[in-house]
Parts: structure tokens; sequence; C-alpha cells
């Protein structure tokens, strides 16, 4: 069976004026539980790329600069 | 990152924490401290620093037996029968003499523990007979003083790798574990010669009503893997059947919390605004009463702070939106749900195994030794019922001093290269198929399939007919399951180990033929409590390949209950007033 890909948002923000990725801060990749965020390859920026998201929000209190936001999963909400 | 590479190392200790969340890091630390010259492993799936249930933080102790404020005797008959009497004693009775200890530990450790203002621990009271709650003031830290402890004692940490098997040598010892990095999909085969499991309950196993997968009560990243392995080397679990279901904030799903705001003066009412629960404490019969209420006229079901005084909601609020679930009060602000003004929507949980919370777990004795020689269960998933966070530090604890013991006394068990091999294939294939069915929607469709047919009110020949139903989807997930990256590789092994859950979860309810443990289970056409038939232990296990189940009989009484006490968490509904 062929795979679709269908569009899904996701509830995390990571505002990318605030990100230090590019400096090599990985903070919140590192600790996120369901390990759903990376860098990006394209921005050097940190973001969500899977929509496995707990809104427990070790990401949004461990980032350095203050550049995470969780916000409840629009299905929840 | 994310790439399938092919890599395969080894590495040996003597003792290996499967988990760092709660009961983990404390087992690997003990297991340190008692023989220094040890070399301790703790794997984790996730990173040690904020994974398990208390990644965020824990509000307070719910099991606290506090010498002054209760006994640990006191202690043991009350979990007795808030557990329906299906209650091996002595881990009971050692958690309740032990925890004290550890909660002077913990506090060594920086963790602070709420007090009077004449300095006594601030006991509250919340379970049906007696008084175990204690708040921290300080309970977001907890995790950190934990990585602390490990990090000065040198526990060697491996993040991010996914245990996916046990290893057993021929005389059925267990040898280590096959792991599996979450993110390059590189194996690594860890020898051990003592092997603790601290891998959460099987939280991942309904499907919570928010139809989002990752929308669960539990930390969604316990999906089950250490119920899942322990089975499949061979150890019994107890009691599946007792499933855990919790009340919860609807949709939110996580809990409101009857342990941090009752105290405060805040209740559970029906849409009237009536109390129809005597007590707050999470039990099957206090659940059965719940879903009583939602299923009835007078239904839905709300917490209700409005009539408290505006500081003293000031005061919960700072505790619920700050540690467990913390974004509990981004929740309500996004529907406009001001505790001074508006009760909150509580829905009863998607179910679950969990001793934590209920008595489902892989059974263990009093040294948190299962039935396998050399495996250890700790926390959530070891059937020391109802023993929360504080009972998987004390039973962690418990478990590394005997596995640091049993360790220094035997050499590294062998183990077969070929199990080795055999587990590489089983786990690889979904990335070898070019075409399939992907991860997210073969654990979707098993979870949906628990809700249809496995929940309570439980049903025989829907149950029966669920059993069918999952058979369809093993047969899938065998054969037809796809998997692109390591991450999803992660995540196909993770729906594994749900559909293992599922298969058990089936197969102990209809074992029981009976109802027992309030709505945990509730089985329509046993309706009745069968003392003579069913005061015992369910255990399941494997053997030759199949799923088999047995009784085990309850060891004697250490504490003996009176006849009229048996029946205090019978009694949860309110009575009317003549
Ligand atoms: S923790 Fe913050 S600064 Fe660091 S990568 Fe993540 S978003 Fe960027
Ligand atoms: S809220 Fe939790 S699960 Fe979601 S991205 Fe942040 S750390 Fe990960």
């Amino acid at each position: 069976m062929p795979l679709a890909s269908s569009p899904t948002t996701v509830p995390v923000v990571v505002d990318e004026a605030k990100c230090i990725a590019e400096k090599g801060c990985t903070v919140c990749v590192d600790v996120c539980p369901l390990d759903v965020l990376r860098i990006s390859e394209e921005t050097g920026k940190a973001y969500m790329k899977y929509d496995e998201c707990w809104y427990c929000m070790p990401c949004e209190t461990d980032c350095p600069t203050g550049a995470v936001s969780v916000n409840i999963p629009y299905l929840l909400r | 990152m994310d790439e399938i590479k092919d890599g395969l190392a080894e590495v040996a200790c003597d003792v290996l924490v499967i988990g760092g969340g709660t009961a983990g890091p404390m087992a690997a630390y003990k297991a340190k401290v008692r023989n220094p010259k040890s070399r301790v492993i703790l794997l984790e799936k996730a990173n040690v620093r904020r994974s398990g249930a208390i990644s965020m933080g824990m509000d307070g102790l719910n099991n606290a037996v506090i010498p002054g404020y209760a006994t640990p005797e006191q202690y043991v008959k009350e979990i007795t029968i808030a557990n329906d009497g299906i209650v091996d004693q002595a881990p009971v009775l050692k958690y309740a003499r032990n925890c004290y200890g550890i909660i002077e530990e913990l506090d060594r450790f920086g963790i602070r523990f709420q007090k009077t203002e004449n300095g006594d621990f601030d006991v509250k009271k919340v379970h049906h007979l007696g008084a175990y709650v204690l708040p921290m003031p300080n309970g977001d830290t907890v995790k950190k003083a934990l990585y602390r402890q490990l990090r000065r004692e040198q526990i060697l940490i491996s993040n991010r790798y996914m245990a996916t098997r046990l290893l057993t040598s021929r005389d059925g010892h267990v040898a280590g574990a096959i792991a599996v990095n979450a993110r390059t999909a590189e194996f690594l085969v860890v020898r051990a010669k003592t092997v603790i499991l601290c891998m959460g309950a099987a939280g991942r196993l309904g499907l919570p009503q928010s139809g989002y997968l990752y929308g669960t009560y539990e930390n969604a990243t316990n999906s089950g893997d250490g119920y899942a392995m322990a089975y499949h080397a061979g150890a019994k679990l107890a009691n599946l059947e007792c499933y855990q279901i919790n009340p919860l904030i609807k949709d939110y799903n996580g809990p409101a919390c009857a342990y941090v705001a009752g105290p405060f003066g805040a209740y559970t009412t029906n849409a009237e605004g009536s109390r129809f629960i005597e007590c707050d404490y999470w039990s099957g019969q206090m659940m059965q009463e719940f879903y009583n209420e939602l299923q009835s006229g007078k239904g839905p079901v709300f917490l209700k702070l409005d009539h408290l005084h505006d500081e003293t909601v000031t005061e919960i609020e700072t505790i619920l939106h700050k540690v467990e679930r913390p974004s509990r009060g981004r929740f309500h602000e996004g529907r406009g749900t001001n505790y001074r003004e508006k009760m909150v929507e509580m829905h009863i949980s998607e179910i679950g195994f969990c001793s934590g919370h209920s008595a489902s777990g892989v059974f263990v004795d009093d040294l948190a030794r299962t039935t396998v020689p050399g495996l250890y269960a700790a926390g959530d998933m070891a059937n020391v019922p109802h023993n929360y966070m504080l009972g998987a530090f004390t039973n962690g604890a418990v478990a590394g001093e005997d596995a640091a013991d049993v360790a220094s006394g035997i050499d590294l068990p062998e183990f077969d290269m070929a199990e080795v091999e055999a587990e590489r294939e089983r786990v690889l294939a979904p990335t070898r198929r070019e075409d399939g069915v992907p991860p997210n929607q073969l654990e979707y469709k098993t979870r949906r399939l628990v809700n249809d047919y496995l929940q309570p009110p439980k049903v025989t020949a829907k149950m029966r007919l669920g059993q069918l139903r999952l058979e369809e989807v093993r047969d899938d997930l065998d054969t037809n399951m796809m998997v692109r990256d390591a991450h999803e590789l992660m995540r196909s092994l993770e729906a594994a180990s749900i559909l293992d859950c599922a298969d058990m979860a089936a197969a102990a309810s209809l074992y029981r033929e009976e109802s027992r443990w309030g709505l945990y289970h509730n089985r329509v056409d046993f309706p009745d409590k069968n003392d003579a038939d069913w005061f015992c232990h369910t255990l399941l296990s494997k053997k030759d390949g199949r799923m088999v189940a047995e009784k085990r009989a309850i060891e004697p009484y250490l504490v003996q209950i009176e006849e009229h006490e048996r029946s205090a968490y019978d009694r949860q509904r309110i009575l009317k007033q003549a």
C-alpha cells in the first residue's frame, strides 16, 4: 500500500530569532522524552519533527534562551 | 540523525538497570554505593535528565509512612483493603518500613518535604483510613537531584538506547539485554550478572478519548516495553486484569488532582455540584462510582474548587501549574477555565497496566526479585500495589542493593549469540520492506481495539472478538510493518510492546472469572466477587511460545484484617440522608 502525506499541526513552536542552535546548542533535542525535536539542516534551528508530543515541557523549561513554547496539541485543546 | 546504520557493539557490567525514570536511578545509585567496585550501567530510551513519570518533578509523596503519623502495619492494612485483599504483604510491609529512610535520603539529595510551623512533617489525609500525603515544595527539582547523585557515583549512563529483549543463559539466569539506538538503529549488547527492569507503566495501551496517541495519562514513552520484555524472558506477570484507570481532567488527561487540591478543600462532584464519593483516594471502587455517575443523568463529573478562597486557589495553582504536568494551566486558559469560577470537567482515563496506582505488574517478592533468576523489577511495572513514586524509589533501592550483592558472587553468565542475531532480524525486518503499514497505524488500531473490546465493563464475548482482531493486527505487524528511519524503528518496537500488552490484558481479564477491584475488573458476566475461587493472584507467562495463565495463592497475611474492616473501600458512595 502506498503512503500518503497528511498534514498535522505540531504543538511546539521555536522562536528562530532566539534559538542559538547554530552555536552548538541542542538542549531541547537532548531532553525531550519523546525525542520529537531536531535541528533543521535548512535553517540551523530547532523544530518539532514528529507529531508525538506529551506537552510535558522539559524543552521549554530547559532552553537557555527561552526560544521554545509548548502549546496544547490541537486535538486536546 | 535518524538514518538507519548498521552496527553492533558489546559491553559488560555487573548490574544493568533498564529505565532511568524514578526507580531506575535509585536502583543504579544503591547498587553502586553497595559495591563501589562494581560496574553499573543505566540504560534509558530517552534521557535520564528528563525521563519517566517524574520528568517535570512531582508535587508530593502520596504514600509516605512517617513515624508519628502512620505505622507500617496500618499502611499494609490500608493497601490490602484498597486492593481488595489480593496482596502479598511482605513487599508492602518492607516498603512501609524502608520508605522513611528513603525520605531522609532524598532530603540529603536536596529534595525538601513540607513541614509545619512546629517543624513536623505536614502530612495530609487523602486515603480512607490513614494520613500519608506529604507535599514537596521544590518537587520540580527531583530529577536534577537524582542526576547529581548518579554523576557523583560515576554510574555509566547510556541515553537513547531502547532495550528490546533480555538475554538469558542456558540455565535460565538473566545474562543481559539487547538494545537499539533510537537515533541510529545501531545495536548494543549489554552483558550483565543481574538486570533490574524499571521501565514504567504500560501507559500507551488504551487510546485516550481525544484520539491523540500521545495524549496519555502516563508519560507517553511508557509503552509497556518492560512488561513485554519480562514476558518474553519467561517472567511471570501478576494480576494484569487489575487495570489502571484514573480520574483525570477531561481531554488534557492529567490529574487535577485530588491529592493536591483535596487537602485544600477541593472535591469531586456531579453536574449538580453534589458530592457522590466518600473518599478521593484512587481505588477501583472509587472509579466504579465515578463511572456510574458519568453514565447517570447526573454526569458529567467535575472537580470543584470554586468555593475556595482566592488565596487558596492561587496556592493550588502554583503547585499544579509548576510540577508533574505544568501545561495544565495553559489547557485551562485555552478553555477559559478559572478554578475560582468554573468547576473542572473530569473524565476517566484510558486503561493501562501500572502498579504505581493499581496492582498490575511483573510478579516480585520482597527483594524485588522476579521469577527469572537474576532479574529484578521495580517501580510502576513491578506488582507492589499502589506504590507510587516513593514506592519506586524505595523498591528501586531494595532491588539495587540485592542485585549488587548477587552480582558480586557470580561470574558473567554466558549467552547465545544466535539469540542476538535472531533479535536483530526481528527488529530490522520492517526496515527491509519497500511497502507496508507504518507503526503509527498499527499502534492506533491496536489501541482502538483495546478501547472497543477490552476496557471495562468487560464482556466475555467482546473480549474474545477483541482477541481475534488483535491477532490480525499481529499478523500485519509481523509481515507487513514498514519502517523508514531510526525514530520510526523505535515506534515500531513500541507498537510491538503495546500489542503484547493488549494480548496480556485480554488473556488476564478472561482468566479471572469474577468481578474485583471495582471498575478495574468489572466483568459483566461474572458480576460478583468470588473469594472461594478467586482469592488469589493470577499469573501470566510464556511457556513454549504460548501465553498461559495460572493461579497463585496469596501469602498468609502478616497483618491481619478484621472482617468488618475488609469492606472499607466498598463503601464509596455517599448514602442519601434519610
Ligand atoms: S534549547 Fe533553545 S536555543 Fe537550544 S536548540 Fe533548543 S530552541 Fe534552540
Ligand atoms: S513538550 Fe515534552 S514531548 Fe513535547 S517537545 Fe517538549 S519535551 Fe518533547
